[in-house]
C-alpha cells in the first residue's frame, strides 16, 4: 500500500510539470460561477514589471528590499491551451480557473476505484493557493512567445538522445514500480534537489520561498530542500567552469529596483529544466518588487541546442500571512519511500502477480 | 609584551571603530555602545563590531577550526572505518576537548548509549521504518547534523543578517540551513533536524535559544548524544573582523546530570572568492543505503 502511496507523490510531481505545460479540459461536472476570480476589475495584461517607482521600500543598506516569505502558488499553467486569449475574463475567467482546479485535484473521484487509489494523494497536501489563476487572469506563465507556448525545439544530438531515452526506460520502470536501482529515480525522489533549482515553478505543494538580504547578498532559500542560493551582489566571476552543481553558481545585480540574477555551472544530470543542455543552458531571474505584498518573479532561459529561441514567463510571488511560516522540509533523513519502492520492485520480480495495474495516465 | 601592546593599540583602535561607526550611514543614529567584554578566557583585549542596523554585523563565511565533529572530548589520533584498505585516507586526527572542564556529564546510566553509538557508527539499517535510525552516525548517512554539530563540522557556514526579523545560517555540510527567529515569541511548532531557533541580541553576543530538534541527531563520531529533551543556547560574540568566539550550553534532563558548556572560536574565511559550495552528499550514502535493495543484489 505505501509504495502506491509513494508513486503518487512522484505522479504528483510529474503531474505538476505536465499540467503546467499542457491543460486537458477534462470536467466532468457543470463549472459553477465563483466570484473569485471575476469580481475585481482586470489588471493590466501581461505584466512584465518594471516598477521604476521610487517609493520602493529599500533596505537600511539602500538596496530593493525583498525580504520575507513569499508564495509562487498558482493553477495558471506554464503553457496556453489551444482556444485561449492572453488573458480571461468574467464567466470566462471562473470556467478556467474552475476547469484547471478540477483538473489538478487528485481527489476527483471520476476515475473509478483503481485510479482513485492512485490519486490517494489528495487535496490535503495541496497548496489551496494552487487552485488560483493569477490575479492578472493570464492562461499562461509564458508572455514570450507572444503565443504563450514554448518555441519550437531543435533536434538534439544522438547522445543526448540515448540519455533522454535512457531517463525515460527508468521513468517507464519506476511507474510500473520496478525501479533497479535508487540511483535511476529522479533526483526529487533521491531528496537531492526538489524545487530549489530555477526556473521556480507552482507545484502541489511546498511553493514558499523565503528571502534574505545582506549588504553585497541576496539569498533566496526554496522550501524544498533546505537549501540556500547565495548570491553575491558584488560582480565577482563565476566559479571555474570545471564546478558544476545541482543550483547552478548565480551571480546577480540591481537594475533599477529589479534583481537580476544569472545562473550558469549545472550539473549534466537531469538538472536543468526538461532536459535541457546544461553545456550552452543560461538562465537569466528578474525579481521586482510591485507591491508591498508582490513580486513579479520572471524569468528567461535561452538553449540554442534545446529550443528554437528563448522563452521568458512571468510567475507572481505573494507574501505569505505573516502568521504563516516557512518550516524545515526534511526528506533524506527519513526517505522510507525510496526503500518502499526498491522492496516492492524486488517482490514483484518474485512474484508477478503482485505487479501494478497500469498506472493512470493522463 | 603582547599585552602592553595591546593596551596601547586597544583605545586607539576603539576610538577609530566609533568614529568609522558614528560617521557610517547605518550607526550614525547609534548611541555607541560600551566596550563589550570579550567572553572570560579569550585573552582578547574588548572588541566592538561594526554595525548593521544597530547591531553587530556577523555577516561572512565563517569556519571552526577543530576537530570536535570526530569527538567533543579530547581523542587521540585513531584509525577510522577501512585503514586496511585506503591507509591514512582513513585516519583521524587528535584534538583535545572542547567541553568546559575536559568531561561530558552523562548520567549513570547513559553512558551504555554512548558506548553503543560508537560501537555501531558504521552501521546502518533502513530496511525497517520503525528502526530506521537506530544504528550509525547521522554524518555518515548525511542526514542533518543538528545544533550545535553543525557549527563544528569541517565545512564552513554563512550567516546571512539583514534588516528582516530572520537571520540565515547556510552550512556548507548537506545544503542545510537554519532560520533564526529573532525576539520571537512562538514555541516550536514540531521537533526538527536543525530545531527551532530563536535568537536576541545581548550587547555583542549574539544569543540563539534551541529547541525542538529530533532526537535522532548526534553531537559527533563518538557517539555522544542526547534526547528529545535538548536544549541549547548559542552565544555568538564578535573578538575581532576576523574571528568570533561561539560557545554553546547543552542542556538535557534525560541524559546529563547538569548542564555542560562547549567553546571555540569560528574564523572568517578571508579567500577574496569565498563562497559556499554545494556539498550534497545524498548521492554518496545511497549504495550504501539503499544499494541492497537493488536489482540483482539479494
Amino acid at each position: 500500500m505505501n509504495w502506491r502511496w509513494l508513486s503518487s507523490i512522484v505522479l504528483a510531481a510529474v503531474a505538476a510539470i505536465v499540467m503546467s505545460s499542457a491543460l486537458v479540459a477534462q470536467t466532468t461536472k457543470t463549472a459553477a460561477a465563483k466570484p473569485s476570480a471575476a469580481a475585481a476589475p482586470a489588471k493590466a495584461a501581461p505584466a512584465r514589471a518594471a516598477n521604476t517607482a521610487a517609493s520602493v521600500k529599500k533596505t537600511p543598506w539602500g538596496d530593493p528590499d525583498l525580504q520575507g516569505v513569499w508564495n509562487d502558488a498558482t493553477s495558471t499553467p506554464l503553457q496556453r491551451p489551444a482556444g485561449k486569449g492572453e488573458t480571461v475574463n468574467g464567466d470566462e475567467a471562473n470556467l478556467f480557473e474552475e476547469q484547471l482546479a478540477n483538473d489538478l485535484s487528485r481527489d476527483r473521484r471520476d476515475g473509478g476505484p483503481e485510479v482513485d487509489v492512485n490519486r490517494a494523494y489528495n487535496e490535503h497536501w495541496m497548496d489551496a493557493r494552487r487552485l488560483k489563476i493569477t490575479n492578472d487572469r493570464r492562461t499562461s506563465l509564458i508572455v514570450d512567445p507572444p503565443n504563450g507556448r514554448l518555441p519550437p525545439t531543435v533536434p538534439i544530438s544522438a547522445e543526448r538522445q540515448k540519455i533522454r531515452a535512457e531517463r525515460q526506460a527508468a521513468g517507464a520502470r519506476f511507474q510500473a514500480g520496478m525501479p533497479n536501482i535508487a540511483t535511476e529515480m529522479s533526483l526529487p525522489i533521491r531528496c537531492i534537489i526538489r524545487t530549489d533549482s530555477p526556473p521556480y515553478l507552482p507545484t502541489i505543494y511546498n511553493n514558499d520561498f523565503q528571502i534574505y538580504q545582506s549588504p553585497g547578498y541576496v539569498v533566496i532559500q526554496p522550501e524544498m530542500i533546505h537549501s540556500a542560493r547565495i548570491i553575491p551582489l558584488d560582480g565577482r566571476p563565476h566559479i571555474g567552469k570545471s564546478l558544476k552543481q545541482w543550483l547552478g553558481d548565480t551571480r546577480g545585480r540591481f537594475e533599477g529596483n529589479t534583481l537580476v540574477i544569472e545562473t550558469t555551472n549545472f550539473r549534466n544530470d537531469d538538472t536543468v529544466y526538461q532536459g535541457a543542455n546544461p553545456e550552452t543552458y543560461k538562465i537569466t531571474e528578474r525579481f521586482t518588487r510591485v507591491a508591498d505584498d508582490s513580486i513579479n518573479y520572471e524569468f528567461t532561459i535561452e538553449d540554442p541546442t534545446t529550443w528554437t529561441k528563448p522563452w521568458t514567463a512571468v510567475v507572481p510571488w505573494n507574501k505569505i500571512d505573516p502568521k504563516e511560516q516557512m518550516y524545515e522540509y526534511m526528506c533524506h533523513e527519513d526517505n522510507f519511500d525510496i526503500v518502499h519502492l526498491l522492496t516492492g520492485a524486488r517482490a514483484r520480480e518474485k512474484n508477478p502477480a503482485l505487479n501494478l495495474k497500469k498506472p493512470e495516465t493522463r | 609584551m603582547r599585552t602592553r601592546v595591546w593596551r596601547v593599540i586597544t583605545p586607539l583602535g576603539f576610538a577609530v571603530v566609533i568614529a568609522a561607526v558614528w560617521l557610517s550611514p547605518l550607526g550614525g543614529q547609534q548611541a555607541p555602545a560600551p566596550r563589550a567584554a570579550a567572553p572570560a578566557g579569550t585573552g582578547f583585549p574588548a572588541y566592538r563590531a561594526p554595525r548593521l542596523n544597530g547591531h553587530p554585523d556577523l555577516n561572512g563565511v565563517w569556519q571552526a577550526f577543530v576537530t570536535a565533529n570526530i569527538d567533543l572530548e579530547d581523542h587521540e589520533a585513531q584509525a577510522g572505518p577501512y585503514t586496511e584498505l585506503i591507509g591514512e585516507y582513513s585516519g583521524w586526527p587528535p584534538g583535545q576537548s572542547i567541553v568546559e572542564g575536559g568531561v561530558i556529564p552523562y548520567k549513570p546510566e547513559a553512558v551504555a548509549k554512548k558506548r553503543q553509538n560508537a560501537a555501531n557508527r558504521i552501521k546502518e539499517d533502513v530496511s525497517n521504518d520503525k528502526t530506521w535510525h537506530n544504528l550509525g552516525d547521522p554524518e555518515m548517512k548525511c542526514y542533518m547534523p543538528g545544533v550545535p554539530r553543525a557549527t563544528y563540522m569541517p565545512y564552513p557556514f554563512q550567516i546571512v543578517q539583514g534588516s528582516s526579523p530572520y537571520i540565515l545560517m547556510a552550512y556548507e555540510y548537506a545544503s542545510t540551513t537554519r532560520t533564526i527567529r529573532m525576539d520571537w515569541k512562538q514555541e516550536a511548532p514540531t521537533d526538527t533536524w536543525m530545531g527551532w531557533s530563536i535568537g536576541r541580541w545581548e550587547g555583542e553576543t549574539l544569543v540563539v535559544d534551541v529547541t525542538g530538534q529530533r532526537e535522532e541527531t548526534w553531537f559527533d563520531r563518538a557517539g555522544n548524544y542526547h534526547s528529545d529533551m535538548l536544549h541549547v543556547v548559542e552565544r555568538y560574540t564578535p573578538l575581532s573582523p576576523y574571528h568570533m568566539m561561539y560557545e554553546a550550553t547543552i542542556e538535557d534532563p534525560k541524559v546529563f546530570t547538569r548542564p555542560w558548556k562547549i567553546s571555540f572560536p569560528l574564523y572568517r574565511r578571508m579567500e577574496k572568492n569565498v563562497q559556499l559550495l554545494e556539498y550534497k552528499c545524498v548521492p554518496f550514502t545511497e549504495e550504501m543505503l539503499y544499494g541492497k535493495f537493488k536489482k540483482g543484489a539479494s
